[in-house]
């Protein structure tokens, strides 16, 4: 038992049990507070999400739930990629922005297909990942600072760029279906499991295989020796002659090419549009920090750890609203998102515990 | 101290034993410290002095054995309760916060606060002024930690003990960084306090210090008791060969030097310093012969460490030229010294000499993990040669851990983690080492094996250069000795010709010569 309890996988997908039992506690204690009634239903839908719907429907349900976590998949693994080398990139959201201004740009104003579309998204991000660098590496500018303000300005120039190809008596942009059908992702087939719904695309399949590839960087490589290198002990890395500046660099531009992707994998499925009147940076990128703590910083953790929370998320809206205003399901989600961010404390409680009764079982021999 | 105490004994460590995973650390161990006595604490790395230490400082419960505090009986779960016993201790590796001023290091903990949470560092500070001017402990209270010498920040946690009027004072191997001045003063004050009633525990491996300031010693050897003696009643050969289980050779056997050609060329280097706004280093040049150890002697603190992120490449050049194997190299990257001859024993082996949280194979390859050995062309780690490379050098070099390859770096004692990255940097085959106090916090045995592995590198015709604070080494070791004082080298000295009186008095600045380039 506490041999199993010893290794690192394990208590990492235990504290993450943990925290998401913790927060669907208090999210039911909310719901009990402000109107006893309906606490206890509403709170099985929200974990019950998908399957709250007709078992015709559920496979249908589960697709838009599957369409929304590659994104989300993607953003914790910017998060986390960046987080290993000691930067934390709370600008994955702003970079997430700058992919979806280029991948909705050159799929309705320019025609483009869905891979140049893809890729032009990606460079997106990566560019502004990289000036979060450049500034980081030149300039000791911290990378979260520098990565508010960016999203911001990414926000509000994406606003006015893609003004120009919205619909006339709305604030969304147009349907890529209707301009432009050669920019939606292939489905390949893979929408026929889901009851046929073409939100599910080949983005699936992809994200699966870029979250193989980080973890193979950062475990197998010469880079992540690096990068890893870098992020426990800088100076260490000074030393041993590793070129600082172009890590920095580098590991920023990679995060910002993830979370580009992961905007260009949402909206070329067609199934969100963006809204030019918009005056928050999109969630995507901040829930990515709490996919990634919950995925244990674990890049196979986070396919896992963002599906539970895009699943928590969309089940947000079965609550029901006899009972409670529609808002309350972003804060049944957020409660639980939050808790996400414990993973880390409760990890070390565990540690420190098994030590203890460790050093007990010492005693006795 | 006319006060009667209800036990002959402040602190008694009575049958302590602590066990680790695959480790008997402590091993029924007793130790009984006096009122008002300096109790010397003397053992190899690895004999369980600083677990033992531990174990009373409350950051490990002991499987067996009792403590007593003026015959007592007390637990002692946390610093916390060690601190309400009046236990202080400096620790070997400083528990200080870099961003923080010495005054706020200090009082870190035990904040003289007034009303409405407001701190009243005036109060501190006149405290810390008058005990710094007591014990003559020199210090900028104002200083950042991170700006300070190794030396200072050594003071610092002197001081912060002292602050808090702690009864029972625990010195883990606080001369390591002391000169040799400053070990004297220190003494005293250790003897001052021991005069005042205040009990001393005084950890080290440095037998000159322990018989010159202890009234008793206590011995442990891989972590068994072996006993304890009055020092007035033993000599060193007695305590060493108590400590290693054999007799040791103080003094390292060598043939005279044969220098050949010019393998370092060091001209009017200047370094900027980080702490102040003048220069470290101040034109200094020298050179460095094929088959010789030159030595850099000083008072910590002259301007040794920026010379040598200087000739390292971790800093930049103000000015000056260096010159390797023929190879101008002011201006190349410290990847590029590095796979063109050059290696490097840091000073300060925790910040830069290894990556803590990596295992050791990893760490034994971090000046070589880009060569096509461990990297395929692809990027790729090769984890097998890795792992085959890393345990022939824990073979070759008894590079002692828990798991082999696989410990994490920062599992391992320190002088462990030393014999790591020489092996390291050793095995590099450089064509000139820099070693910076390769020997700090090591101990006898230890030493001894550091010293012939650079005179090993000697005759293998490598120019080595050894950066010292330890006299003993400063007279034993090297074939050349250059002094530096407030960053620049004032003299050059021939160990066998030249007395530790001598370089005493150039390393305090009392005496320089001009210097002339060989």
């Amino acid at each position: 038992m506490r041999k199993v309890l010893k290794n690192e996988g394990v208590q990492a997908f235990l504290a993450s049990i943990i925290c998401i039992l913790i927060g669907l506690l208090i999210g039911y204690i909310v719901l009990l507070f402000i109107n006893p009634a309906g606490a206890g239903d509403s709170t099985l839908n929200v974990i019950k999400n998908f399957l709250y719907k007709k078992p015709a429907r559920q496979m249908k349900e589960l697709g838009n739930t599957m369409a929304k976590t590659m994104p989300l998949i993607l953003c914790s693994l910017s998060i986390l990629f960046s987080y290993k080398v000691g930067l934390f990139n709370i600008g994955a959201a702003g970079q997430y922005v700058a992919g979806a201004c280029a991948s909705l740009y050159a799929a309705l104003a320019w025609g483009w297909g869905w891979l140049p579309c893809m890729l032009f998204a990606i460079v997106a991000g990566a560019l502004l990942g990289g000036i979060t660098g450049l500034l980081k590496a030149y300039c000791n500018v911290n990378e979260v600072i520098s990565g508010i303000m960016l999203n911001w300005i990414a926000l509000y120039t994406t606003n006015t760029i893609l003004a120009s190809v919205k619909e006339s008596t709305s604030p969304y942009t147009h349907y890529i279906d209707k301009v432009n059908k050669s920019a939606l992702l292939p489905t390949a087939g893979i929408d026929s499991l889901f009851g046929n719904n073409n939100n599910v695309t080949i983005a699936v399949p992809l994200t699966i295989i870029v979250a193989v590839v980080i973890w193979i960087i950062l475990s197998k490589t010469r880079l992540g020796y690096e990068l890893k290198a870098t992020g426990n002990n800088r100076n260490a890395a000074k030393y041993a002659g590793m070129a600082q500046n172009r890590n920095i660099i580098l590991t920023l531009v990679i995060s910002g090419a993830l979370a580009g992707l992961a905007a260009s994998l949402l909206y070329q499925t067609g199934y969100m549009r963006w809204e030019c009147t918009q005056s928050s940076v999109p969630s995507m990128g901040f829930n990515g920090i709490a996919a990634a703590f919950l995925g244990g910083l674990h890049p196979i953790g986070a396919i896992f750890s963002s599906f539970f929370i895009q699943h928590i998320t969309d089940g947000g809206q079965y609550v029901n609203t006899n009972f409670y205003s529609p808002q309350i399901s972003d804060v049944i989600s957020s409660v639980i998102i939050y808790l996400c961010g414990f993973v880390l404390f409760i990890k070390l409680t565990m540690k420190k515990w098994i030590a203890k009764s460790e050093e007990k079982k010492g005693a006795k021999n | 101290m006319g006060e009667a105490h209800k036990s002959e004994y402040a602190i008694e460590m009575l049958h302590i034993t602590k066990v680790f995973p695959g480790i008997i650390a402590n091993d029924d161990i007793t130790l009984q410290l006096r009122h008002g006595e300096i109790h010397a604490l003397l053992g190899e790395n690895g004999a369980g002095k600083s677990t033992l230490m531990s174990v009373l400082f409350g950051l490990y419960q002991a499987e067996e054995g009792t403590i007593k505090k003026d015959g007592q009986e007390v637990k002692i779960n946390d610093p916390n309760d060690a601190n309400d016993l009046g236990i202080g201790m400096v620790h070997q590796h400083f528990k200080l916060v870099e961003c923080f001023t010495v005054l706020d290091n200090i009082i870190l903990g035990d904040e003289p606060v007034g009303t409405a949470g407001m701190l009243k560092k005036a109060e501190a500070r006149k405290k810390i002024v008058a005990l710094s001017e007591k014990y003559g402990l020199q210090v900028n209270p104002d200083a950042l930690i991170s700006d300070i010498t190794v030396g200072m920040q050594q003071r610092t946690e002197i001081l912060k003990m002292l602050y808090r009027d702690n009864e029972i004072l625990i010195f883990d191997e606080p001369t390591a960084v002391l000169t040799p001045q400053e070990i004297e003063e220190l003494m005293q004050i250790m003897k001052n306090l021991a005069a005042e009633g205040k009990s001393i525990l005084f950890i080290s491996h440095k037998l000159a210090e322990i018989m010159a300031v202890a009234d008793r010693c206590s011995v442990l050897r891989k972590g068994k008791y072996i006993g304890t003696v009055e020092t007035k009643n033993t000599t060193m050969e007695e305590l060493s060969a108590m400590m290693v289980g054999r007799n040791v050779n103080f003094h390292v056997d060598k043939q005279p030097a044969n220098p050949g050609e010019v393998l370092l060329d060091v001209q009017h280097v200047t370094v900027a310093s980080k702490a102040h706004g003048n220069n470290a280093v101040k034109d200094v040049s020298f050179k460095v012969h094929r088959g010789e150890i030159v030595c850099i002697a000083g008072i910590d603190g002259n301007g040794q460490s920026e010379l040598v992120y200087g000739l390292t490449g971790l800093e930049p050049l103000v000015s000056g030229t260096i010159i390797m194997a023929g190879e101008d190299i002011t201006k190349a990257s410290i990847r590029k010294r590095s796979v063109s001859g050059m290696s490097h024993i840091p000073e300060d082996r925790h910040k830069h000499g290894l990556v803590l949280d990596y295992p050791l194979e990893f760490n034994m390859i971090l000046q070589t993990y880009f060569k096509p050995q461990f990297t395929s062309p692809i990027g790729f780690l090769r984890r097998k040669n890795i792992r085959e490379y890393s345990d022939r050098l824990i073979e070759e070099f008894d590079v002692r851990s828990g798991q082999g390859s696989v410990t994490p770096a920062r599992a391992m004692s320190g002088g462990n983690q030393q014999k790591a990255i020489i092996a390291r940097e050793i095995d590099k085959q450089p064509e000139v080492l820099v070693a910076v106090q390769p020997t700090r916090g090591l101990d006898v045995g230890a030493i001894e094996s550091v010293h012939k592995q650079l005179v090993a590198q000697r005759d293998a015709g490598k120019a080595v250069l050894l950066i010292s604070l330890e006299l003993d080494e400063v007279m034993d070791v090297p074939d050349r000795i250059l002094v530096m004082y407030e960053g620049e080298i004032v003299g050059e000295l021939d160990p066998k010709k030249t007395t530790q009186e001598e370089l005493g008095l150039y390393m305090a600045g009392a005496k320089r010569d001009e210097v002339k380039v060989k």
